[in-house]
């Protein structure tokens, strides 16, 4: 009775001390929250703005317009700017499983396999991480013109498809989740090298390559300057290429910018919505080898 | 002891560590190898015009040594350009890294109420295209649609600070969740016992959080350095909006513009390759300095 009344008063007295203090993370918090939710808010209201209203209502002050600032852009050029939403879904979608298989393949390898030149592949394959992309770029673009292949799709899938960083994080995802002992009991078993890593490892390995498609997806996506450089007939362009071009044309015409935030608008939502549905495999760090929710 | 087992397994693997690697080497070779081998030749060489240039054999290519760098070093667009590449990247820095710590702190704090929302809402420009981040931010500053009357965003004066609240409004939540991922980790424990001998929040969040933060503080300084200095996507995505930017404000829109614009890949190539090199200077640099302060070496 006497321990009651004599802890009572003082975890209250603590919670009573911290309460305030929670105000003050809460707080900043928030005021990031609004920073960061600023300008996506205003461009979901400003593409629903009719071109009167733009420039006329107040800055949330939703409009009227949304439908025929829709049919505009869908009428641009003949429809190019599904085309473009296309395009990015393609390079985004297949550069990152093509990336993410050989992200798994290699860090698979260099975590479970001692071999001689490990150390080495492991170091030339890393020290990519480093090598800015402005090095890249051009001489690509002069290789990729030599073969004949530049502004195709290919010149923008494959050079997206080697990602250092995805390859550092399967091995160190493959070394957290796939225990040696179970590959070795496999291989008394008599199992095959290529069997061992289909039926024992790969499904380990899953969630953690999810991790790693979504990072490489959206840094395809949001990719400028490799389809900048690469590409010249505007049907192929991602998105990213395609809303400069559309800015370019129509930035000294303000009757084009219900155009250009309205393509702006559509270009969020995909990647948005993806971000909200996969939530839990938003992870930076794969060590712990499981992705918790 | 494990020696034996580990010889016996790399025995019994053969050349399957090899095929499973070679996806992954051929790419590197081609895609990362040979265009660095390719920019590094074309930066030692220039096209030498005989005559007047007619003809077939007037354009050839010859070896020019270290003149390409030469003339880099020498330019004043190109200084000028690394000077304002300085000013932003300072800006987005302190900026960008300065509130991902204060928002990691913040979402570990003990109370923190609204905390899930806000960790998404602080990581949304993730999934937002640094086009679009410029374009919407772009119009958010012209004069007739600014929802802060008058203020000259896109003024000579205040273009670099406007460009930079784009890269910190796309960099902060990936930054943010990378130092929250490293806070996690830490064990409760020290905390409690820092409550126990009387430490506040505060205090816990800038003896022992910090400190134990400083190895990803130091990771995500260094890839933010890379980042910055290549910068193109934002000046090249403004620039349509204001007369303000030149086509070489950054040392990388310089380079685009040598190559395919002025159609000089020599110099761009020299260019490039020491953008590049300065990149790999101030990283390691910045290593170097970190390491010496905090472990007393060098």
């Amino acid at each position: 009775m006497a321990a009651t009344t004599l802890t009572r008063p003082a975890s209250h007295v603590r919670a009573g001390a911290r309460g305030p203090l929670g105000l003050v993370p809460t707080g900043v918090l928030v005021l990031g929250a609004v920073y960061t939710l600023f300008p996506v808010s205003w461009v979901l209201v400003a593409a629903t703005k009719s071109k009167a209203e733009l420039f006329s209502t107040p800055t949330f002050a939703p409009g009227t317009g949304l439908l025929s600032n829709l049919s505009d852009l869908f009428a641009y050029r003949d429809g190019v700017f599904w085309l473009w939403l296309l395009n990015t879904a393609l390079y985004a979608g297949g550069g990152a499983v093509l990336s993410t298989a050989v992200s798994c393949v290699s860090g698979y390898a260099l975590a479970t396999y001692r071999f001689p030149g490990r150390n080495l592949i492991f170091n030339l394959l890393i020290g990519g991480i480093l090598v800015p992309a402005v090095v890249l770029a051009i001489p690509q673009y002069l290789l990729f013109s030599k073969a004949g292949l530049a502004g195709t799709y290919w010149s923008v899938l494959l050079p997206n498809v080697l990602h250092p960083y995805s390859i550092y994080l399967a091995r160190i995802y493959a070394q957290a989740a796939i225990p040696g002992s179970l590959l070795e009991a496999g291989r008394l078993d008599g199992a095959g090298e290529l069997r061992l890593f289909r039926r024992v490892a790969l499904p380990m390995l899953t969630p953690g390559l999810v991790t790693i498609f979504l990072f490489q997806f959206v840094a395809i996506w949001n990719n400028f300057l490799l389809p900048f450089i690469m590409l010249g007939d505007d049907h192929r362009f991602p998105l990213t290429v395609g809303l400069y071009t559309l800015l370019a044309a129509g930035a000294n015409q303000p009757s084009l910018y219900n155009l250009i935030i309205t393509g702006t608008m559509l270009s969020l939502i995909p990647l948005i919505a993806l971000f909200l549905t996969m939530q839990r495999y938003w992870r930076t760090d794969l060590s712990s080898g499981s992705v918790k929710s | 002891m494990a020696r034996p087992t580990t010889g016996a397994r790399a025995g019994h693997a053969g050349a399957v560590p090899y095929l499973f690697l070679a996806p992954a080497m051929a790419l590197f070779t081609l895609f990362m190898a040979l265009p660095i081998g390719y920019t590094v030749y074309l930066s030692l060489r220039r096209t030498k015009v005989s005559g007047l240039g007619l003809g077939k054999g007037a354009r050839k290519e010859i070896f020019t040594g270290l003149d390409n760098y030469v003339n880099a070093l020498g330019d004043g667009e190109l200084w000028a350009g690394w000077l304002r590449v300085l000013g932003y990247g300072a800006l987005v820095l302190a900026f960008m890294l300065g509130l991902a710590l204060l928002f990691a702190l913040m979402l570990d704090a003990s109370r923190v109420r609204l905390a899930r929302f806000t960790r998404i809402s602080i990581f949304l420009p993730y999934a937002v295209p640094g086009v679009a981040a410029t374009l919407m931010w772009g119009f958010l500053y012209l004069p007739t649609l600014s929802p802060f009357g008058g203020l000259p965003f896109l003024g000579a004066d205040v273009v670099t600070f406007s460009m930079a609240n784009v890269a910190v409004w796309g960099g902060t939540g990936f930054n943010m969740l990378v130092l929250y991922t490293n806070l996690r980790a830490v064990p409760r424990d020290y905390y409690e016992a820092a409550r126990i001998d009387g430490a506040g929040e505060l205090q816990i969040a800038l003896r022992i959080k910090v400190p134990m933060l400083t190895p990803a503080i130091i990771l995500t300084t260094v890839f933010s350095v890379i980042a910055t200095v290549q910068v193109f996507t934002e000046p090249t995505t403004l620039r349509p909006l204001t007369n303000t930017i030149s086509s070489t404000w950054s040392p990388l829109m310089k380079v685009y513009r040598d190559a395919f614009v002025t159609g000089d890949l020599y110099s761009a190539a020299a260019t490039s390759v020491v953008i590049a090199a300065i990149s790999l200077v101030l990283s390691f640099g910045f290593l170097r300095v970190v390491k010496s302060r905090a472990f007393g070496e060098g």
